[in-house]
């Protein structure tokens, strides 16, 4: 029989921590020898516990830290546009003519972003046009068709692709398909059809590979009850597995976009950065990123230029966060929806 | 002969902390008053147990699946609060001494309440190193102890022949039987006074049950009070000294295993041991 | 049966045929455009990327025959300094999230919080490290505040990464350390990581190729202009030491977009495939490492 260790070791009996030890701990009464021999002086328990909390509990408040700071610092530049400089958010937000050098009629800089904004939804709506079958092709490959070659080389394949990195998208793009698109449709080839070309091939593996996710959380139980009823694989993934996925998928979507209408350099090389409004897939345009990418190298800070451009950079944060809104959005709804 | 749930009478109150001083009379070491378990503060998964554990007796809490007796298992060595939302309510007695407050040393307490679950869940490491490892983190670095408790546990655990040769092989090198008696050894050598098993066998096949039965018997025989949790009615009965019987998150019945099993006086009880449901 | 339900049948069995093909084909056109864009690459820029002289050599800037020796050694030393910030940092986040976050609001914001870098472009990661490191703090271009806008820009992939390396862990080994009466800390630290650490290595070296190949977070941060390094130099506030990190680093990846956007080197075409070679081999390395070392530590965890 045992002594319990409590009442014979160390000092941390198991009622006495933070709360005063009751005292006549040897209530039981079981003799001989200790449960456990006397342990080395060690930090108790507790303290060992709360150490690596509080360790582990610093680095997850210093990022969310650096994030509130990255938030504050971005929206406090990009408000000052308009609290500071004194520039109306309409005429920001609508015009048409980006020449902050040079005043309007009104004598306030023509600041209008509206040729930036309308650059950056086009390549992104565009690219996830683009991308949109390819990704879902190769997702249902994987997960239904041929999950052994979809695991051995599809999945490598994509993961490989994730890594290439954006500015040798951006040269393949200036190289092969800016050539291309003005041999094909004529004029500069730059603007957003090799733009949104060159994002689709980045937003591919994104896409995919969340695709995968969510045609994998089907239940298997799903497509044997379709094909219990006799029908086909095709007609069982398009009418139940592709339904009971749709939520992931919308999500790999709107994750791809948030992908696409972030991008910087890559669509910078091959867009053309002409800040106006397109009037064709190939002509010259611009995104919110190529014009920050280009011109905020050159403004000194607090100048009204500078300011402008920081609006930019908090219209492309409010809209990832606009993104990540409609996800969680996407994921309530589902839930609520299979609650029912 | 122990009688569950009947000390309550010889309660004395201490503070605001109640202590037993009959408990080292009948070898009861470990006891709970009222013990239930609530998730997000409403959902109830158990309701007001109230059990007597002795020293070198083996209980058995059988019940059909849900009926909380994993649940309850886990409240006798606070491992409940591990687990998000989850809260434990009522009077858990060890040695006499309330243990289910909040500051409680939860660490020592489970070097004495020992617990091996239903998966066999070595750790990645050696064999020898699945057992020193738990004694070198309670501070204990004498090379001489660690050998001679690494030895000395898988005797008890009847495992010490068939892997003394292969002490630095990696634990999951062994079969899911001997698997489970490793995780025993490893309970056994921080010297529990109480092992909690949690449907230890049901993982297992039956030669490797039978096996893990003679060792949870050698185990109490030494003293040790052993609290089984099993789906197998007749584990219970060719193990247990004492039943207690589950439902719904209740408590339903509880006494010597050959009473409950030869004449229960709740009908639900004698109703699962007939196999009508469960 | 009814002869109408037969022809049904055929007519779906040709659909699914059709759709297989279909699927097939755009499975393949993805792998043969993957093969295509790294042979094109690799390609036209081999044999700049094999010569010596071409790695070793400073870059020119109005004539031809530069090379990317510092490129190669800033793109190596930002790497490897935003490692050892970022990898402690997430591997802490990343234990508070899986192992100790208690399941309300304020854990719901770091998660939250870790969305929201995780979606953030990476250009505004650089303004902001611009902002608050080369302006605000006078670090101006330089290594620290490159190596700071890469930790930001790596952070959330590598907590996320732990996280679910740490999560996948069985229950019922963290159960066995917590019942043995061991802390979280320590069933973490000797239990959980030790089983975790092939899935943390593989991520690790992942996410390491995807900071080497970065360049929109770092044109604002350690800057477009690589000053030539003198490697017997080890004064750390002189601007050729290479170890100095208050001197301005371009990394291989600005190179090529600096080059190709100021286009004024004579041989760009050449220089920036040679560069997106070298680019390029390191990733595929990096990539080949990470499969092979995650192979590697996961048998030798559970063989023996």
């Amino acid at each position: 029989m045992q002594t319990a260790k409590f009442q014979s070791s160390n000092d941390a009996g198991v009622l006495s921590a933070n709360q005063g030890s009751v005292s006549g701990n040897a209530v039981a009464s079981s003799t001989g020898p200790s449960g456990l021999p006397e342990a080395t002086k060690q930090l108790a328990k507790s303290q060992l516990e709360r150490v690596g909390k509080y360790i582990t509990g610093f680095c997850a408040a210093l990022v969310v830290l650096v994030v509130v700071s990255l938030i504050f610092l971005v929206a406090q530049h990009g408000l000052s546009t308009f609290f500071v400089d004194g520039i109306n958010p309409i005429a920001f937000f609508t015009g048409d003519t980006w020449n902050p050098h040079n005043t309007g009629a009104d004598g306030m800089p023509l600041v209008g972003a509206l040729p930036m904004i309308v650059g950056s939804f086009s390549v992104t709506l565009l690219s996830c046009v683009i991308v949109i079958p390819f990704a879902l092709g190769a997702a249902i490959f994987a997960v239904e068709i041929n999950p052994t070659l979809g695991s051995k080389i599809l999945r490598p394949a994509l993961e490989l692709l994730t890594g290439i990195p954006s500015v040798v998208f951006g040269l393949i793009g200036l190289m092969v398909l800016v050539p291309w698109v003005r041999s094909w449709a004529g004029g500069t080839g730059y603007g957003i059809l090799a733009g949104s070309l060159v994002l689709a091939v980045m937003v591919l593996p994104t896409v995919t590979s969340l695709a995968i996710d969510a045609l994998e959380s089907v239940p298997a139980t799903y497509r044997q009850s379709s094909y219990a009823l006799g029908a086909t694989r095709w007609q069982t993934i398009w009418h139940i597995v592709l339904r009971a996925a749709l939520p992931g998928l919308l999500t790999a979507i709107v994750l791809g976009m948030a992908r696409a209408f972030g991008e910087a350099l890559a669509v910078q090389m091959v867009i053309g950065n002409a800040a106006i409004i397109p009037s064709s897939l190939t002509t010259p345009a611009a995104t919110l990123t190529s014009i920050l990418t280009m011109s905020m190298g050159n403004e000194a800070m607090g100048t009204v230029y500078n300011d402008v451009l920081w609006s930019l950079a908090l219209v492309l944060l409010v809209m990832s966060l606009v993104f990540i809104l409609i996800v969680h959005l996407i994921g309530r709804k589902s839930v609520s929806n299979n609650a029912q | 002969m122990m009688n569950f749930g009947s000390k309550a009478s010889k309660l004395e109150v201490v503070g605001d902390k109640v202590a037993d001083l009959n408990v080292t009379v009948d070898g009861t070491i470990m006891r709970t008053k009222d013990v239930g378990v609530r998730y997000n503060e409403t959902y109830k998964a158990l309701r007001d147990v109230s059990l007597n554990f002795d020293r070198g007796q083996v209980t058995a809490l059988i019940g059909p699946s849900g009926c909380g007796k994993s649940t309850y298992l886990r409240c006798l060595n606070l491992m409940n609060r591990e687990i998000p939302h989850c809260h434990i309510d009522g009077e858990i007695y060890f040695h006499g001494k309330q243990i289910n407050f909040k500051d409680v040393n939860v660490y020592d307490l489970r070097t004495q309440v020992g617990m091996v679950f239903q998966t066999p869940n070595p750790f990645r490491k050696s064999i020898y190193d699945n057992i020193a490892f738990g004694l070198k983190k309670h501070g204990i670095k004498d090379k001489a102890y660690i050998d001679e408790t690494v030895e000395r546990s898988l005797k008890q655990a009847a495992l010490w022949d068939e892997v003394k040769d292969k002490l630095k092989k990696s634990a999951y090198a062994l079969s899911g039987g001997q698997r489970q008696r490793l995780c025993i050894a490893r309970t056994l050598s921080l010297n529990p006074e109480i092992v909690l098993m949690d449907e230890p066998c049901s993982a297992l096949d039956p030669i490797a049950t039978r096996a893990i039965e003679r060792t949870i018997l050698s185990i109490a025989s030494r003293g040790i009070a052993v609290i089984i949790v099993t789906h197998n009615i007749e584990q219970a009965r060719r193990v247990s000294d004492k039943t207690a019987y589950f439902y719904l998150g209740e408590m339903v019945e509880t006494g010597d295993t050959s009473k409950i099993f030869t004449n229960p006086d709740d009908q639900r009880t004698a109703d699962y041991l007939d196999g009508r449901f469960g | 049966m009814p002869s109408n339900l037969s022809e049904r049948a055929i007519k779906a069995k040709r659909q699914d045929k059709t759709a297989t093909v279909i699927i097939s084909v755009i499975v393949g056109f993805i792998i043969l455009l993957l093969a295509a864009i790294i042979i094109y690459i690799l390609a036209k820029g081999i044999g700049k990327a094999v010569d010596p002289s071409f790695l070793t050599s400073n870059p020119q800037q109005f004539k031809e025959g530069g090379g990317i020796g510092p490129e190669l050694f800033n793109s190596f030393y930002l790497l490897v300094i935003t490692l050892i910030i970022s990898f402690p940092l997430s591997l802490g986040a990343a234990i508070f999230l899986a192992e100790y976050a208690p399941a309300n609001a304020v854990t719901s914001g770091i998660k939250t919080a870790i969305e929201v870098l995780s979606s953030l472009p990476s250009i505004v990661v650089g303004l902001f490290a611009f902002l608050l490191f080369v302006i605000q703090m006078g670090w101006g271009f330089s290594i620290a505040s490159g190596a700071l806008a890469l930790t930001v820009f790596n952070i959330p992939l590598l907590v996320r990464t732990i996280q679910q390396a740490l999560e996948s862990v069985p229950a019922h080994q963290r159960d066995a350390g917590l019942a043995m009466g061991l802390t979280r800390w320590e069933t973490t630290i000797h239990i959980i990581l030790p089983t975790a650490m092939p899935a943390i290595v593989t991520g690790l070296i992942l996410s390491a190729g995807r900071v080497f190949g970065e360049a929109a977070a770092l044109i604002y941060s350690a800057g477009q202009s690589a000053p030539a390094l003198d490697f017997t130099n080890f004064d750390l506030s002189s601007a050729s030491c290479p170890w100095n990190i208050w001197r301005p680093a371009e990394t291989l990846a600005v190179h090529i977009w600096k080059i190709n956007s100021e286009g004024v080197v004579p041989d760009l075409e050449a220089v920036s495939d040679g560069t997106a070679a070298v680019l390029i081999i390191c990733v595929l390395a990096f990539n080949l490492l990470a499969r092979f070392l995650g192979k590697r530590l996961g048998k030798k965890l559970t063989a023996e």
